[in-house]
């Protein structure tokens, strides 16, 4: 398992090349990186992302550890960063390597799914206009529910 | 103890962390105790269906014991990913 959290950029490419790498028997390797969408109407010009120290590292290695006892899993990776992000920068990445498809992409699913609304971090847009605290989705607690 | 605030309630309340010794048996009579400091602390912890609480850094709900509570956080629903 590989779970990092911080503040400076990472390389997509070279994660996914070092996940995918050294590896035996594994047939899937499957990422997803999330990024700081653009707020049209009103021109986000940085996400502020805060986190908490600490619990951040252990919650996020634990929801990697139950995704790796709940499906068949080589190996998961986890980054996410914190601090000021401008628009198109990438705020997150998971991967999941299994032998099949069907365990990487649900694991995948799974880690993306507690990230939202399990990992202690706190997104807040800063506009032209305002700063705003992203609110939480009654719809990322649901999706929840299927796991 | 060790109280952390977050986000909009580390705003609210005005400090990131402060420590305090406190007889509050629960996280409920910790957040009645608080409230009752200051308005600044009654407004923050207003509403706790918009709130999360974790202790030692484990989340749990407003009714655990805060028996061998080192650290005590608030904030408000988590927005990760």
């Amino acid at each position: 398992m590989r779970i990092l959290i911080q503040e400076d950029p990472f390389d997509v490419g070279e994660e996914v090349s070092r996940f995918s790498a050294g590896h035996q028997d594994v047939g899937a390797v499957v990422t997803f990186t999330g990024v700081v969408r653009d707020v049209p109407e009103e021109r986000l010009k940085v996400m502020e992302i805060e986190h908490y120290p600490g619990m951040t590292e252990s919650a996020l290695a634990e929801m990697a550890a139950r995704a790796m006892d709940r499906w068949s899993l080589a190996d998961a990776l986890v980054i996410h960063r914190y601090g000021r992000l401008a628009p198109g920068e990438m705020i997150m990445m998971v991967g999941t390597a299994s032998k099949h498809r069907k365990d990487a992409f649900e694991a995948a699913e799974y880690l993306m799914d507690f990230l939202k609304s399990r990992a202690p971090f706190w997104k807040r847009e800063i506009t032209a206009r305002s700063a705003q605290w992203v609110a939480a989705k009654d719809d990322d607690e649901n999706a929840l529910k299927r796991w | 103890m060790d109280i952390l605030y977050f986000a909009w309630v580390r705003e609210r309340i005005g400090r990131p962390r402060e420590t305090l010794e406190t007889d509050a048996a629960t996280v409920a009579e910790l957040v009645e105790e608080l409230k009752g400091r200051e308005d600044r602390y009654a407004a923050a912890f207003a509403d706790l269906s918009a709130l999360r609480v974790a202790v030692n850094q484990e989340l749990t709900d407003f009714d655990a014991s805060l028996e061998g509570a080192r650290e005590v956080a608030f904030f408000p629903p988590m927005t990760g990913g």
